[in-house]
């Protein structure tokens, strides 16, 4: 067992900065909602560190495969038009987007 | 030809047999599953897009195969339902997702492909929580299934709509994925069978990715033998899944005859994993579970019992690990290349996708995204992937260990049988509970089968049994399960689903869905505005 671990709180503005990094829009609502829910769900799932001990080595996948290779040639690749059937925009072939850059950039 | 009633009770092999012998047509077979959609459907939803008249196309064109003596394999001609996780280059593939609502692939998914390739009908897309995240389709963004054993209970989840179609008679066999027990919690929940096959063994290609670590694509059933079948179809490596695994796998259809037919569990040791044992579960499952025991020891296994001590802290390290993973997935849905676009004007593509993945994200999917956003935050991921990650390999431990000391190993699939449509989705640990016993066998890659061992006594609802193997040995599960089925079934005079209750009041309140040929079924039976019959 390493250090106790120290309880958790998520704070509304800790909310807001990870939906930030998320790109997911939040109303100040949802924001105070989950931020009880997460502070409770880790909590929860904080207690993995009690029994992470440095001598455990971490899995990242349970059967690990290395160096899974192919021959280096071309294969089966999607047409153009297979690839932008789903595109919300389309234009001349290629995605088309808003603006990269907002005005104060 | 068989009665429409007759010919949606049997099973795929049954069904494989009377389509070779020229008894019945797949036509005949697919129409009479499609009738059936219609008259249950309206009560169960288990479907998101029915394909009506291009099923009955296919099923012609597999019936002109088979004329010519030219049928793809023993199950051609057998309609199939397919888990909207999975891509479909002639139905739109959802997840359950706004985001995705109408999205049609430009290809299928490997185990679509195959399916296809050995002449399966398919049937639809089946519902499923939103991205796989939930444990009873409540999150669907399309509203929930419902149980076919009580329609105001849930079937499970994520593949509940899998589940229950085969639960209703909808559909012979399904296809499902099981990223923490969303193939064998439903099977628990509806009395049907579900595999989660060793991680590698079955593609992942094409299918819509939740937790790449854990995710497994598998067949839900009525009985073990159909369940095997279609692994045998959709198995075997797939050079465009970098986790496949490249070996040669042993028929697991033959695997469940032999069960079937031997009878006995002679020399097996089953091992009943003690923090899995179920004290703290439903009364009604525990006591099933013990007759479940009872039953293969006096087929001569003997039952030992094991530890396992960190499965304790399985679920905390799979509601990390899914977490973080799911956030990496998920960025996928930018609002640039397919799906959802909400573009108010003026914006930077930035704050499109964001407003996007508002509008498209559920609330359980924003929930873990933003979690596993957390996870994975610098200064916090050793605390906690890193953590998990680690708890990952004591579980692998844990079933090394329990495997040294027996073949296969047995639980409840599930805490508890079926519960009330909307009582634990304000709660997402309680909801996070449900899968306690299947998530172990996802964080360590070995297989898993759910199948039915009886009914509850204090509810009639069905209760579920998982059986788990060693890495590679899923074999062993069709032998063990097809055993303990055929002696199950003989004490009950026939399978579990024949004592369910009949549906079919949606059509005696004149709510019949139109399935064929070509009429949309009513609003809000499918992810396409037109209901999504063709």
């Amino acid at each position: 067992m390493t250090d106790a671990p120290e309880p958790v709180v998520i704070t509304a503005a800790d909310v807001q900065h990870l939906a930030g990094l998320a790109r997911i829009a939040l109303s100040p609502e949802e924001i105070d909602h989950l931020a009880g829910e997460l502070t409770s769900i880790v909590d929860s799932v904080a207690r993995v560190r009690e029994v992470a001990t440095p001598d455990v080595p971490a899995t990242s996948h349970p059967v690990a495969l290395v160096n899974v290779l192919r021959p280096d040639v071309p294969g089966a690749v999607l047409t153009q038009e297979q690839v932008l059937s789903g595109a919300p925009d389309a234009s001349e072939g290629r995605f088309r987007v808003p603006a990269i850059l907002g005005e104060e950039q | 030809m068989a009665a429409q009633s007759e010919i949606v009770r049997w099973s795929a092999a049954r069904l494989a047999e009377s389509l070779a012998a020229g008894e019945v047509s797949s036509v005949e077979a697919t129409q009479a599953h499609l009738d059936r959609i219609g008259d249950v459907e309206a009560d169960v939803h288990a479907y998101l897009h029915i394909a009506g008249e291009r099923a009955l196309a296919r099923a012609a064109e597999v019936d002109r195969l088979r004329a010519a003596g030219e049928a793809p394999s023993a199950l051609a001609g057998v309609p199939v339902a397919i888990k909207d996780v999975l891509c479909t280059s002639d139905m739109p593939s959802t997840a359950g997702s706004r985001i995705l609502e109408g999205w049609v692939p430009p290809y299928d998914a490997t185990p679509v492909a195959r399916l296809r390739a050995a002449g399966l009908v398919p049937l639809g897309k089946t519902n499923m929580d939103e991205f796989a995240m939930g444990s009873s389709t409540e999150h669907s963004a399309f509203g929930p299934s419902r149980n076919p054993w009580d329609l105001a209970r849930i079937p499970g989840g994520s593949g509940g709509g899998s589940a229950a179609a085969v639960a209703a008679f909808e559909a012979t066999v399904a296809l499902g994925s099981d990223t923490g027990g969303s193939i064998r919690q439903p099977a628990a929940v509806t009395g049907t069978v579900g595999v989660k096959p060793t991680y590698g063994g079955v593609s992942r290609f094409g299918a819509i990715a939740l937790a790449s670590s854990l995710d497994q694509v598998g067949p839900v059933s009525r009985s073990v033998l159909d369940a095997a079948l279609v692994h045998d179809v959709i198995g075997g490596h797939d050079p465009n899944d970098a986790t496949s695994l490249d070996e040669t796998w042993p028929s697991f259809a033959d695997a469940a005859r032999e069960g079937a037919a031997s009878g006995s569990l002679a020399g097996l040791k089953v091992g009943v994993v003690h923090q899995l044992d179920g004290s703290g579960f439903q009364a009604g499952v525990r006591q099933r579970f013990g007759e479940a025991l009872k039953r293969m020891a006096e087929a001569g296994a003997e039952i030992v019992e094991v530890q396992a001590p960190h499965f304790e802290y399985a679920l905390a390290a799979y509601y990390l690990i899914l977490p973080a993973e799911a956030s990496s997935n998920l960025a996928k849905y930018d609002a640039v290349r397919f799906g959802l676009r909400v573009d108010p004007g003026g914006s930077t593509v930035e704050q499109v996708t964001a407003l996007s993945r508002e509008a498209g994200f559920g609330a359980e999917v924003k929930r873990r995204v933003i979690l596993g956003t957390y996870a994975l935050s610098a200064g916090y991921y050793d605390a906690y992937y890193g953590s998990a990650q680690q708890v990952r390999t004591l579980v692998q431990r844990d079933f090394d260990q329990c495997f040294a000391q027996a073949d296969v190993l047995v639980s409840p699939a599930a805490p508890t049988t079926a519960f009330r449509l909307g009582e634990k989705i304000d709660d997402p640990l309680a909801m996070y509970l449900n899968d306690i016993t299947t998530i172990p066998a996802n964080l360590a890659g070995v297989p898993g089968l759910g199948m039915p061992i009886g009914l509850a006594p204090e509810d009639g609802l069905p209760v579920g049994l998982q059986v788990m193997a060693p890495l590679r040995e899923d074999a062993r599960l069709y032998r063990v399960g097809a055993t303990l089925e055929a002696i199950l079934e003989r004490e009950w005079g026939g399978p579990l689903l024949a004592q369910a209750p009949a549906l079919g009041g949606a059509a005696d309140r004149g709510e019949r869905i139109r399935t064929t040929p070509g009429t949309a079924p009513a609003p809000g039976y499918g992810t396409e505005p037109d209901g999504g019959t063709l």
